[in-house]
């Protein structure tokens, strides 16, 4: 049924509505033809310029370049840190697309041990996106090379031509120098996200002098403009802009001696620090065992860390700073000085029975000394003098004497961190007890507390380090402070006390070494070169019948401390030697300072004793320490690995 | 101007438009080889190979007299038939889409073979509508039955793109074929108040994103919108002339996505500059101006209609490619005909051109009669 008033439709007008309709539908298409046209013409011409910019951004990146790092010298200008160019190659997370394929080729071309494969697959499942993971460094020129004709089909991997440091002294300077490492992402969000540190090559200080002094070490990166592909292959550099070297730093340290107290503390846990008695510049700063920061600066592997973290003996820790002893007998020169101070006669006897009776408690001495003045009192390290005079006097009396000469003080020193023990007295010991009644008994300072500080034990506890400067400071007769960076200061105040109390006290010091003393056995090889020191034993555990902490398992046995000065008549040269657990410092402590002293008057006498040790030792410190991390790999239980 | 020492078959082909032709595909050519950082055998040498082939694919069928296309058109729709559900049980899967059927030598896409075969057959229907009847119902319903099945198939594989396609094609030859233009107005009215509703309820998740992106490009640059930024960043930046050839950084850098495909009209532009765009629309667009003369030109229904469906089954390649490397319209996968790489795209091309050819030849003989 057809519409009423419908067009009657015929071939003919048929193909007129054809025609017309096609006609249109042409001039449609010219117009979409137009309208391309205008479109192109706009993006392409009226917004060129905003998209020639984009098109830059997209394929121009800066690539940083890591800067070299500041050298560390020793106070001869010897460095002790430097850069060597190293060949390395590591991985991008974010380009990484086949790592099942890469990773095997890669350890296939770099001869990778399967530990190290473990290791990088565990770090590329912890890393964060652009970071990179270390694959390998100090690549042979070969096998660098190896990588870089296959990088086409090695996506992901970034070998370098870089600067790793090293340290040339190695372990003896692990704890002292520190090492350095990649950075982590707390160092990374730290930093406000700072690109370079996600710079593959670029390392941050980590421990030691390289992580305080991390600022002035540094260095200002270069940078690279590149030409790069969406996958980040470089296509090539446009332009590079150098990086500049960090600033030199310059240490008091003597890298030589520094080297030669490491070796002659040889296999036993202890420390030794020497300064000079008149800047206060730190030469040596050894704490043994150590690490060797060349290994850590590689990232070093989860077996090895965990050998360092389960040894006894606890290379991992700077003894000089971070441990804490009770000083023993080391501090009778600073209670003798206070003694004076409270104008105690030095002439004035004191018997010695072998102890001193307080009230119902006996106080032993390490001998039946008879009759004492402070002189002897300090050669022979008699404890009932010191029991007697101190308690005389009173412990408050005694502990501003000791912070003056710089004992339970925090020096002003680049160092990662100080433990700075504690110098007791009656207000220091009531305000632990309210903070502590469990462990501090009661408020109120009594006279064995006294008695007990005034020899050493008790409360106090000190670093080898404010060991050395209490020496020092005595052999100055100023108020000299420990430093580790070159640089002129005023020089130290003397201190408030008459000089010749302080020649009193140095008398005492000599007789120790140097006559009817405890340190007999160790006076310097020179007829005109004399030290001076105290001896000291720590105990490690309070003395239980006749159980002396001179006998039994090692880690009972009671600490060897000496401090020191020399020569007598004019001192250059103070510090502190502790050997942990070495039975007495007479026997383990006293012959170390001799030798290092020796070395400083004269090496090649010096070098001949510690390569005659050493033979009797088994070997160099490096022989020893590579054959301990055999041993340590040997004695753990088969397929234990990482 | 027929030289005397040219044969006459050959001085006969319709050489206009075939110089146009081989321009664009040697544009293309040379794009490929560009975009391949001057290796001519990754897709450059495949392309020239399959141009010279479907060429002369084209030219076979020019010399077909268009009776023929006619007479087996149907026979044509259920042999597409039978392809589009072997592609479905064993085609390869690609994009998400399981739209091609592996040959050996070639990697099929059935889908779009359909789309000229389509065209005639639907020619062929509203060739015999009589005049009378066009204006009935009767000739829109047999439409509908004749495409729901190849719909329902591409749907399933599924492959919007080339569905929307079908439709725009088949919706213009029936506007072509004199059905009542407000059928049209009114479709169109009905379409707008609608697309919300397919937006919110047909459009697939990813579709939608797709849509949202195109409105809107910047705001995830890194993300879906990446195609859409990258693409007018290699034009703009290209200016009047171009960087010049092997010279853009945005295909080599690989930050221009499916630079040989969907995207290499935005690879030239970015080499050539709005100096190359041009020359290629103006290209294409005389092309399609040929064809709609071809259409206009020829004599009998069936040809007329044919020709213009062939000539808008490549107008909309084109058209919707090039909107959409512009940014004028939503990502989809349809390649620039003759230009981008791809096997079934050139055949579907060559067919509707040998098509036309054909049509053209027989109107220029039934003229000289």
């Amino acid at each position: 049924m057809t519409r009423r008033g419908a067009p009657f439709v015929t071939e003919n007008n048929q193909s007129h509505v054809f025609s017309r309709r096609a006609f249109v539908l042409g001039a449609g298409q010219w117009g979409v033809a137009a309208l391309l046209a205008g479109r192109m013409g706009y993006i392409a011409v009226a917004e060129n310029e905003r998209y020639a910019s984009l098109a830059d951004e997209n394929r121009v990146q800066m690539r940083l370049i890591p800067p070299r790092r500041g050298i560390i010298y020793d106070r001869h200008g010897i460095p002790m840190a430097y850069n060597r160019s190293n060949f390395r190659v590591d991985l991008i997370p974010d380009q990484l697309e086949e790592p099942e394929r890469v990773i095997p080729e890669l350890a296939r071309l770099l001869d990778l041990p399967p530990e190290e494969v473990e290791r990088i697959r565990r770090e590329l499942a912890a890393a964060a996106g652009f970071q990179p993971v270390a694959v390998a460094e100090n690549l042979s020129m070969e096998k660098y090379a190896a990588v870089t004709l296959r990088l086409p089909e090695l996506h992901g991997v970034s070998p370098l031509s870089a600067f790793a440091r090293f340290y040339p002294e190695g372990p003896a300077v692990g704890h002292l120098i520190g090492y350095v490492g990649t950075p982590n992402r707390e160092d990374y969000e730290a930093e406000n996200r700072n690109r370079l540190l996600v710079t593959p090559g670029f390392k941050v200080g980590k421990e030691g002098l390289e992580k305080v002094t991390e600022r002035h070490l540094r260095g200002r990166p270069g940078a690279a403009r590149i030409e790069v592909t969406a996958r980040g292959r470089l296509v090539r550099e446009l332009r590079t802009l150098e990086d500049a070297e960090g600033a030199p730093l310059r240490t008091t340290i003597d890298a030589g001696l520094q080297s030669f107290a490491a070796r002659r503390l040889g296999d036993e846990s202890g420390s030794c620090v020497v300064m000079d008695c008149r800047t206060g510049d730190l030469l040596c700063l050894a704490s043994m065992p150590s690490y060797d920061p060349n290994a850590f600066a590689d990232g070093i592997s989860r077996s090895e860390w965990q050998m360092f973290a389960e040894d006894e003996r606890q290379p991992l820790r700077n003894k000089v700073l971070n441990s804490l002893y009770p000083p023993g007998s080391t501090i009778k020169p600073m209670v003798a000085m206070a003694l004076l101070e409270a104008a105690i006669d030095p002439d004035e006897r004191v018997n010695c029975p072998g102890g001193y009776q307080l009230g119902n408690r006996f106080f032993r001495c390490l001998g039946r000394h008879g009759s004492m003045n402070m002189h002897t009192a300090i050669a022979r390290s008699c404890n009932t003098y010191f029991y007697s005079m101190g308690r005389r006097i009173g412990y408050d009396r005694i502990a501003p004497v000791a912070r003056e000469l710089g004992l339970g003080q925090r020096f002003d020193l680049p160092v990662v961190s100080q433990s700075f023990g504690t110098v007791p007295d009656s207000a220091w010991k009531r305000r632990r007890h309210a903070q502590n009644p469990r462990l501090i008994e009661r408020p109120d300072w009594t006279q064995s507390d006294t008695l007990n500080a005034s020899i050493g034990q008790g409360f106090l506890i000190l670093n080898p380090l404010q060991l050395g400067v209490m020496a020092m400071c005595i052999a100055a007769g100023r108020k000299v402070r420990p430093r580790l960076i070159q640089g002129e200061g005023p020089r130290p105040e003397p201190l408030a006390y008459a000089p010749d109390h302080f020649e009193k006290v140095r008398r005492g010091m000599w007789e120790v070494v140097n006559g009817h003393g405890t340190a007999g056995a160790s006076r310097l090889p020179f007829p005109d070169i004399q030290m001076c020191g105290k001896t000291g034993t720590a105990q490690v555990r309070r003395i239980t019948g006749g159980q002396r902490g001179q006998s039994g398992a090692w880690r009972y046995r009671d600490h060897g401390l000496f401090v020191f000065f020399a020569p007598f008549e004019r001192p250059l040269y103070a510090g502190a030697v502790v050997i942990e657990h070495g039975l007495g410092g007479a026997r383990a402590a006293a012959p170390v300072a001799k030798d290092v002293l020796t070395y400083l008057f004269d090496k090649d006498l010096a070098m001949q004793s510690l390569t005659a040790l050493e033979a009797q030792w088994g070997g160099t410190m490096i022989e020893r320490m590579e054959r301990r991390t055999a041993a340590w790999n040997a004695s753990r239980p088969a397929g234990g690995s990482g | 101007m027929a030289l005397a020492f040219v044969p006459a078959p050959v001085a006969s082909l319709p050489w206009r438009m075939l110089w146009i032709v081989i321009a664009l595909a040697g544009i293309g050519i040379l794009a490929l080889y560009s975009v391949a950082d001057g290796q001519f055998s990754r897709w450059a040498l495949a392309h020239s190979m399959r141009f010279t082939a479907f060429l002369g694919l084209a030219l076979v069928l020019s010399y077909f007299r268009p009776q023929i296309f006619h007479e087996y058109a149907f026979i044509a729709f259920a042999g597409g038939i039978l392809l589009l559900i072997m592609t479905l049980g064993l085609g390869v899967v690609r994009g998400g889409a399981r739209s091609w059927l592996d040959l050996g030598f070639i990697r099929l896409q059935p889908s779009e073979l359909m789309k000229p075969v389509l065209v005639l057959c639907l020619a062929r229907f509203y060739a015999h509508v009589p005049p009378r009847e066009i204006r009935r119902f009767s000739a829109i319903w047999p439409v509908g039955a004749l495409l729901a099945l190849p719909i329902l198939l591409i749907l399933l594989q599924p492959d919007l793109g080339t569905t929307m396609l079908i439709v725009l094609n088949t919706v213009t030859l029936m506007f072509l074929a004199g059905l009542p233009l407000r059928l049209f107005v009114g479709g169109a009215a009905a379409v707008a108040a609608a697309l919300p509703a397919v937006y919110w309820f047909l459009l697939l998740p990813h579709q939608r994103e797709r849509v949202l992106i195109f409105l809107n490009p910047e705001q995830d640059p890194l993300g879906a919108g990446y195609h859409l930024t990258q693409s007018k960043i290699a034009i703009g930046s290209g200016g009047l002339f171009g960087k010049g050839m092997l010279n853009g950084t945005q295909a080599s850098g690989d930050f221009l996505p499916e630079p040989q495909t969907d995207f290499i009209f935005s690879a030239i532009a970015e080499e050539w500059g709005l100096t190359g765009g041009l020359v290629i629309i103006g290209l294409l667009f005389a092309l399609l101006h040929w064809g709609m003369r071809v259409a206009q030109d020829a004599r009998d229904r069936f040809d007329r209609l044919a020709a213009a469906g062939m000539t808008l089954t490549i107008f909309f390649y084109v058209a919707i490619n090039l909107m959409m490397v512009m940014g004028l319209a939503p990502v989809v996968g349809i390649p620039l005909p003759l230009i981008s790489y791809g096997g079934s795209a050139m055949l579907t091309c060559m067919i509707c051109l040998g098509v036309l050819m054909a049509i053209d030849r027989s109107t220029r003989a039934a003229r000289r009669r």
